[in-house]
């Protein structure tokens, strides 16, 4: 397995997807390949600081009055 | 108020029990839409819309899953609806942001390792402008479907079904978000935060 297909194999690596036989070829690339390592931890990393900048604490923002008013009157129309 | 009474409330078309939900769930959904939506008055509109659409088709709720799921992809839904009538203008490719390699199949693009992020770096409300203002920049139907992947965590095949295109099509769009935030970000956390 080379560079670019390791890279292409990521999603269904982070995913659980690959079959056995190729997540061994790609578990062995890892093993020699600084390059896709570092690739590897940092795409990790882009969908933990996603999560972590987007889950946040606005689900504890309360609904502005105005809009529940709004939400309220609309429902009943 | 346990939720089958709600449910009963709002069924029989209770006023006060569909206040009571908007008290109950409002603040999370809303936060849903927020992160969807650029602006928070899209947010606010798309909120509405989908609790009122909620509220008139709560005779179809079977409860085959709890009331907040249910709710969570209405309000998904009519985000997605606004997005799509807001999408008028032609999309920038993300090929870009994607890998790069040479003739020999290695990567052209190679920076140092990322330093290590853990969540006491999301306290910090310029880390979280970052990483957000970053997937802004993303290509409207990848933004969309890393929000609804990663984000809100629906699976392939609801992605699939909701944006009306098949699962290997979320996929794609998925790795491609995944490399082109990646890319993104590199600059700022690629051997240190700066």
């Amino acid at each position: 397995m080379n560079c670019p297909e390791v890279i292409d194999f990521l999603e269904a690596y982070f995913a659980h997807e690959l079959p056995p036989e190729v997540e061994s070829d790609f578990k062995q690339h890892l093993k020699w390949c600084p390059d896709c390592c570092n690739y590897l931890a940092s795409y990790r990393q882009t969908i933990d600081m996603g999560k972590l900048a987007l889950k946040t604490d606005d689900e504890l923002r309360e609904v502005p009055p105005a809009l529940i008013e709004a939400i309220l009157k609309a429902a009943k129309k | 108020m346990d939720e089958q009474t709600l449910i009963n409330r709002l069924k029989a078309g209770e006023a006060d029990a569909f206040e009571h939900l908007l008290q109950v769930h409002g603040a999370r959904l809303l936060a849903v839409a927020r992160r969807m939506m650029r602006a928070e008055s899209d947010a606010e509109d798309a909120l509405q819309d989908a609790m009122v659409n909620a509220f008139r088709a709560i005779d179809r709720f079977e409860g085959n899953s709890a009331l907040y799921t249910w709710l969570h992809r209405i309000v998904v839904t009519s985000c997605l609806m606004k997005l799509r009538s807001a999408r008028r203008r032609e999309e920038k490719p993300i090929d870009d942001l994607l890998p790069q390699f040479d003739d020999s199949g290695h990567r052209v693009d190679c920076g140092p390792a990322w330093v290590e992020t853990g969540a006491d770096l999301f306290e910090r409300s310029e880390a979280k402008q970052l990483v957000r203002k970053c997937i802004d920049q993303l290509p409207e139907s990848y933004r969309t479907v890393l929000l609804m992947r990663d984000i809100e965590e629906l699976d392939t095949a609801q992605t699939a079904k909701m944006l009306d295109v098949n699962e290997g099509v979320v996929k794609t769009r998925l790795h491609r978000a995944r490399q082109a935030l990646r890319t993104l970000l590199e600059p700022h956390f690629a051997g240190g935060v700066q």
